[in-house]
């Protein structure tokens, strides 16, 4: 069994249609093993975590009780953006596993949905945030070899406090943000195999090739996802996360929290980002 | 695409006895085995090599499951009659003429004398392009062949079309909506009852299949109540020839009239979407309305709201409209004129 079904074209060709959809159990098994296999980690072997002093202490003094983290608008797009993923990952799948029901129709609207919450994500991440608050940089990479090499026993200096994100959740972005604007823009140009209301159907826009590629790597992040939000979920849930969920919804980190993981000098406790701070 | 016609390939073969040995093939085998009625439309995708069943259950030496019976004021009908069986019957005819009329229809004696009303129901739609093997949407692919610029679609669908524009083919099935019949499915949880009207699914649904029926599911008889028992009926099918055809567009419809009024009215057409379509709007909005040509024209005017027709089915939608008049007023009153 390939993980992709494969069809002869009208021109006797070998054209890829879709993925096998059995890969939606490897992924949701694999998340689930994820999840399992962290939950025992963290109750039987992780160490608490430990942190380079990062600055005299007088520079705490200013900051508040509740230190903002995410504005209403990027809690908003958050949420839209987690409605519409939900929904595609609902319409997508139950009827994959017998759920049936007209999903097609539902499954665009929310990729619509989607499609623009993220191109909103991208302007004001670009222009109005702090646009690489969210990429690695060279202390996460430092910091991440220094926390392996003290996970396996070696000596090492201990890392410093994260930036406004740990490496984690950059990481955790990074992939997200391959998945979702593959789906997104294989999704946009599959609108074109079906008839919508939005655009005429236009089944000859690519090559049978080319259709089933798209088709394959639309299959691809999308089972991926299942995966990917489940982890997300989890941790989201997991009780020593549950006041960086809240900030999604509230807006604001406690100061202990913020001085406990945070280092003011990656990340102002203004919202500005350390570098910029650094520059100024 | 080459086809090996005539040869089939091999499968094995499971002739039970009763019904329970049927379902029990059907649980123990799952989506391996293919149910056959009459083998009308199963052979054409054996002998075609497009569909390659390894078991195959031929239901025709299972004896409780043809014939019919009483039951309440209506009747029962095992899923393997035959179409003739059918046509042949005096209650059939006398109390429920609309599927007399309908299976007295479908294509020529030799085939109402081996094909069977369960398989009649249950049969897989004709587009060419699915039948040709390519893999297209019905068949698990990406695309719809039918529904392409240049793609002949002369008899494809004009309603409800979601991604599969191929149509339900069968003359009973919308007679047996517009009488509010009953299918009785089994299988090894046990026996379950749907509406006929529910027995039917469009491509939104489920893309790869015509009706509710899954893998380890036999429909064991057909129900029809005594709510349409001797009602007036019209039965209207439209074909390309006068025998052996299947229906382009038909009309199936009851109707209880009182004073010259329409008292209660069931319609329902196929031929025009890939499942039967009952046209719950039309009924709702002729009921009570005198039984006269304004009537019949606002019939058949909305039954087409909402059609799209594809690049060669354009006919479909006055004929659809007509065919529609007529199930209200009668031949003499239907106009042509589009
Ligand atoms: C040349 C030709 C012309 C035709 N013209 C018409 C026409 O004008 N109008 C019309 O309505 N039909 C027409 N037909 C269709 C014909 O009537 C059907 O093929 C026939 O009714 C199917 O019956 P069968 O018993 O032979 O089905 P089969 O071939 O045995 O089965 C058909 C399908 O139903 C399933 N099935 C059968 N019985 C059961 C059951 N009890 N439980 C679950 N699944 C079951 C089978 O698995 C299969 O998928 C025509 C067919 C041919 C070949
Ligand atoms: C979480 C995100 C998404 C997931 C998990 C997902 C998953 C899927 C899956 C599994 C299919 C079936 C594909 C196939 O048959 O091979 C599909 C089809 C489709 N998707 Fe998505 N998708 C997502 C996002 C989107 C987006 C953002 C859009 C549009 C902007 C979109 C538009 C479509 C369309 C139009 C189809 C139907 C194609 C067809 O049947 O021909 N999807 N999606």
């Amino acid at each position: 069994m390939g993980i992709v079904e494969w069809a002869t074209s009208p021109w006797g060709e070998d054209v890829p249609i879709h993925i096998s959809f059995f890969l939606l159990w490897v992924s949701a098994i694999a998340g689930l093993l994820f999840l399992i296999g962290h939950a025992i980690w963290v109750k039987a072997f992780a160490k608490p975590e430990k942190f380079a002093a990062s600055g005299p202490p007088y520079r705490d003094v200013h900051i508040p009780a509740k230190v903002p983290r995410h504005s209403l608008a990027a809690r908003l797009f958050h949420w839209v953006m987690a409605a519409a993923m939900l929904a595609l990952l609902i319409t997508a799948f139950l009827p994959k596993v017998g759920v049936q029901f007209p999903w097609v129709t539902y499954h665009w609207i929310a990729g619509i949905v989607l499609t623009a919450s993220i191109l909103f994500h991208i302007i004001h991440a670009s222009f109005y945030m702090d646009f690489w608050s969210i990429w690695p940089d060279k202390i996460d990479i430092e910091d991440a070899g220094r926390r392996w090499r003290r996970a396996t026993g070696k000596d090492s200096p201990a890392p410093r406090r994260f930036a406004k994100y740990p490496l984690e959740n950059k990481m955790y972005h990074g992939v997200i943000v391959l998945a979702g604007l593959s789906v997104m823009l294989t999704g946009i140009f599959m609108m074109f195999r079906v008839r919508t209301v939005l655009f005429p159907r236009n089944p000859y826009l690519f090559g049978d090739m080319t259709w089933g590629l798209m088709y394959v790597l639309h299959g691809l992040a999308g089972v991926g996802l299942i995966a990917l939000i489940m982890v997300h979920i989890y941790f989201a849930v997991r009780p020593e996360k549950l006041v960086i969920t809240k900030s999604m919804i509230f807006g604001t980190l406690d100061r202990e929290h913020y001085l406990e993981h945070h280092d003011p000098s990656r990340w102002a406790a203004d919202g500005s980002s350390g570098r910029a701070k650094a520059a100024s | 695409m080459a086809i090996v016609r005539d040869i089939m390939p091999a499968f094995e073969l499971f002739q039970p006895a009763t019904t329970d040995d049927a379902v029990g093939l059907l649980a123990k085998y799952g989506r391996d085995a293919w149910v056959m009625g009459g083998g009308l439309d199963t052979f054409d995708w054996l002998k075609d090599r497009i569909k390659r069943p390894s078991v195959v259950v031929d239901l025709s030496q299972v004896n409780d499951l043809t014939g019919i019976r009483p039951m309440g004021g209506g009747l029962e009908i095992g899923a393997l009659t035959t179409l003739t069986e059918i046509v042949r019957n005096p209650v059939v005819k006398e109390k429920f003429g609309l599927l007399h009329q309908a299976a007295e229809l479908v294509a020529s004696p030799q085939i109402r004398n081996q094909g069977t009303i369960g398989g009649n129901v249950s049969q897989d739609a004709r587009c060419w392009y699915y039948r040709g093997g390519w893999k297209c949407y019905r068949a698990g692919g990406n695309i719809c062949f039918a529904d392409t610029p240049s793609a002949i679609n002369r008899e494809h669908a004009i309603l409800d079309a979601d991604r599969c524009v191929a149509v339900n083919p069968s003359d009973t099935a919308p007679a047996l909506i517009a009488l509010e019949a009953q299918m009785v499915i089994r299988n090894r949880k046990g026996e379950r009852v749907v509406e006929a009207e529910d027995y039917f699914i469009g491509p939104a649904t489920d893309i790869t299949r015509m009706t509710i029926l899954k893998p380890g599911d036999l429909l064991t008889a057909i129900r029809i109540p005594d709510k349409w028992a001797g009602a007036t009926f019209y039965f209207e099918k439209v074909r390309d020839r006068q025998v052996w055809d299947f229906p382009l567009v038909n009309v199936a419809s009851a109707a209880v009239y009182s004073g010259g009024n329409i008292e209660r009215i069931r319609i329902a057409v196929n031929g025009v979407a890939a499942h039967p379509v009952r046209l719950k709007a039309v009924e709702d909005a002729v009921r009570g309305k005198p039984r006269n040509a304004a009537t019949a024209d606002m019939a058949g005017q909305l039954a087409i709201q909402g059609a799209e027709p594809l690049r060669y089915n354009g006919y479909k939608v006055p004929l659809l409209r007509n065919l529609v008049k007529r199930s209200i007023r009668g031949v003499e009153e239907a106009t042509w004129a589009s």
